[in-house]
């Protein structure tokens, strides 16, 4: 609505043969002029500016909704979530991942984390008699992980009944399509052709494995300050994909160590600063990789972390649910919860993801 | 006021000086068709211009004491005081918040709640939204609730949760006033609370100016509605600013129309902000988003934080409050007081 013309407003035609003739020719022109500049511009008085502020604001905004309208719509939309098959995460998360939302998964590497992709992509193209969302599923892979076989393996093993079907293998795969693009501006140009094409041919699952990968191969091209701004459209561009076409969009994200060993505090925390124990000075500090304004915008963040010998997958951030960890393994037929029972975590910093106790790499 | 600051059209301004009229008491001798004529306008427009020097002269009104008060539009302190104290609160679900806050969230006044992400912001915006609408007999405002939300972050069936949560809460309190009053218990339904909500999915900055211009008119309206909440006022300012200025000027005006609303309707204003990490004294600190010159476009603000494993909340700036933190902590039911340190938080399964 932001770029909706003037001319298409149907103001009184006084003030739209003022802002046309202005050069005013969409709301954001007009709204992003203070009142005493738009008078100038305008040659009129306070009160015909003022008119035209509150014609156009009022046609610029977008209609409102009560909340228990979007309850009924959401109702009767069904919620379209992704089970995840690991039923202790599913119950946490009311059910699966949700849809019209963005999904994170952070982690070391090699914890598991494409490896949860591989087998939500599976899900979404499953039937939905068997718990899937019967779509295509849109993989954007810019690490050059994904991994057909494997994908397969998982699906043989967790869906036997399924893949011992003739050509349903085939069938299931073939609905996954994967983009492999090198570069940032790669990326953007599909992700702006992908807006249109997704809802036509079916898409029910959007996975980015993973984000990190392409801001941090540009940050080496460019100085620090200009890492934010890709980022910033990529995200804005992701959220209004996930709510356009209702569909969840899952994104991973790299970890890297923190240069000092506390994390951020607020000034007026600072005293507390060094009494902690400076044990924690040894372990490995990791943090996500994409900065602080990155997990601000994800709805839901999910760390996979590695302590006292197992691995574990955290619901760090979620509306919905408080701070649960499961502990996980990767098997053959993909990620497998230890345990249905979430353990409470007692560090909820979603910026701390722990990785000490298991050698992930040995394995 | 001089004829220069006259919030009139440019071009008329110019005339006017040009037609000799230097000050604002000459101005007010004329007559419209005189005026018309010096200026070579119409009538109509010259009587514009005649009743907008008339009101600027009136506003000066520094010729003397009259009657009532001495500044048109002022109010004296006393006035103020029982104004004050006659204002309610907003619940924020805990009663420790509550405190550092003095009461709970104020009408007529602009408060901004920060934190990091997962820290409960939205969950307190959400919690709000429900508690502005506990009915007056239940010791709440009953009124209804605006939420602009710009991050998407609004889950409905969180809400709904809430609205639940608030409601047995309720009925816990008052356990004699469930009996009687149909009337009352009809309403005391999730589903009216979420009916009395308010939502606006704003998905840019231009829109989310042209929503708080049209707040002015929907609230006209709508005089039920005692809560605005912004989550976040941050976002769209964070992701599609190149302009610094510009941000700066449009955030400043963002939150003079915010205060005038709040006083001119009698409704609180909550704005969630997101924080960012900034350089100062050789180390990287947190703080709230958006600088140095919109922090001080509010009247309270309220930092949520972990301090170890507990939710806090600290009140970083307010005119009459002193400086404290409490802890809080968000259940199942919403945001609530932190049980016992040791304790553990209300389990999902």
């Amino acid at each position: 609505m932001a770029n909706k013309l003037v001319s298409e407003m149907r103001l009184p035609p006084h003030l739209a043969h003022i802002l046309a003739a202005r050069r005013l020719t969409t709301a954001k022109d007009v709204l992003s002029l203070p009142e005493v500049e738009l008078m100038g511009v305008l040659d009129a008085g306070i009160h015909t500016a003022r008119a035209a502020v509150a014609h156009v604001s009022e046609i610029a905004c977008p209609p409102y909704q009560t909340a228990l309208a979007l309850l009924e719509a959401f109702r009767a939309r069904g919620d379209g979530r992704l089970a995840t098959t690991l039923r202790g995460l599913d119950e946490a998360l009311h059910g699966g991942i949700p849809a019209g939302k963005l999904t994170e998964v952070v982690g070391p590497s090699g914890i598991g984390k494409t490896q949860f992709c591989l087998k939500l992509a599976l899900l979404a193209t499953l039937p939905e008699c068997y718990g899937g969302l019967n779509g295509r599923v849109l993989y954007i892979d810019t690490e050059s992980k994904f991994s057909s076989r494997r994908m397969i393996e998982i699906g043989e093993k967790s869906f036997p009944q399924i893949f011992r079907q003739e050509g349903l293998a085939q069938k299931m795969a073939g609905r996954i399509l994967v983009l492999r693009p090198t570069s940032l501006s790669e990326f953007t140009k599909s992700l702006e052709q992908m807006k249109v094409t997704l809802l036509q041919h079916d898409v029910k699952l959007l996975v980015v494995d993973s984000m990190a990968a392409l801001m941090s191969s540009e940050i080496e091209k460019s100085a620090t300050g200009l890492r934010q701004h890709p980022l910033r459209w990529a995200l804005s561009f992701l959220k209004s994909i996930a709510e356009f076409s209702q569909i969840p969009v899952v994104v991973t994200n790299q970890v890297r160590s923190q240069s000092n060993d506390d994390g951020y505090r607020y000034s007026f925390e600072v005293e507390k600063k060094y009494d902690s124990n400076n044990a924690e000075g040894f372990e490995s500090h990791l943090v996500a990789a994409l900065g602080i304004q990155w997990a601000h915008a994800v709805t839901i963040r999910l760390v996979f972390e590695a302590h006292s010998g197992h691995r574990y997958i955290k619901v760090a951030k979620s509306p919905m649910t408080p701070a649960v960890a499961f502990p996980f393994t990767v098997e053959s037929s993909g990620i497998i919860l230890l345990s249905d029972e979430g353990i409470d975590v007692p560090s909820p910093e979603i910026t701390s993801i722990r990785c000490q106790g298991e050698n992930v790499l040995a394995q | 006021m001089e004829i220069a600051d006259l919030p009139i059209a440019t071009s008329h301004r110019a005339n006017l000086l040009a037609a000799g009229y230097s000050s604002l008491a000459a101005l007010s001798a004329a007559s419209p068709p005189r005026l018309a004529r010096d200026l070579s306008i119409e009538v109509h427009e010259a009587e514009e211009i005649l009743k907008v020097a008339v009101g600027a002269n009136k506003s000066k009104g520094a010729d003397g004491p009259s009657t009532s008060s001495v500044l048109k539009g002022a109010q004296n302190a006393w006035d103020m005081l029982s104004d004050e104290q006659s204002r309610r609160h907003i619940n924020t679900g805990s009663a420790d918040l509550n405190n550092i806050l003095g009461g709970g969230i104020h009408c007529k006044e602009v408060t901004e709640i920060g934190g990091v992400p997962g820290v409960g912001k939205t969950q307190l915006g959400i919690q709000l939204a429900i508690n502005v609408q506990i009915p007056v007999e239940y010791g709440g405002l009953g009124g209804k609730a605006v939420y602009i939300d710009t991050e998407g972050s609004f889950m409905v069936e969180r809400v709904y949760q809430i609205a639940e949560g608030c409601i047995s809460d309720i009925l816990e309190y008052f356990p004699h006033c469930h009996d009687k009053a149909p009337a009352g218990q009809e309403k005391l339904k999730p589903e009216s609370f979420l009916a009395d909500i308010y939502y606006f999915r704003i998905c840019s900055y231009t829109e989310q100016i042209a929503v708080i211009n049209y707040l002015e008119k929907f609230l006209g309206e709508h005089k039920d509605v005692r809560i605005v909440i912004i989550d976040s006022v941050t976002f769209h300012f964070r992701q599609d600013f190149d302009d610094m200025a510009l941000r700066t000027r449009v955030l400043s005006g963002l939150s003079l129309k915010l205060m005038k609303l709040s006083k001119a309707y009698n409704l609180a204003v909550v704005l969630l902000n997101q924080v960012t990490t900034k350089f100062t004294e050789g180390s990287f600190q947190l703080t709230l988003a958006l600088g140095d010159s919109w922090s001080h476009s509010c009247t309270n603000r309220l930092i949520l934080y972990w301090n170890g494993n507990e939710r806090y909340g600290y009140l970083d700036k307010s005119p009459s409050l002193p400086v404290a933190s409490a802890p809080y902590a968000v259940t199942i039911k919403g945001v609530r007081d932190a049980v016992n340190s040791n304790s553990k938080r209300v389990r999902v399964m």
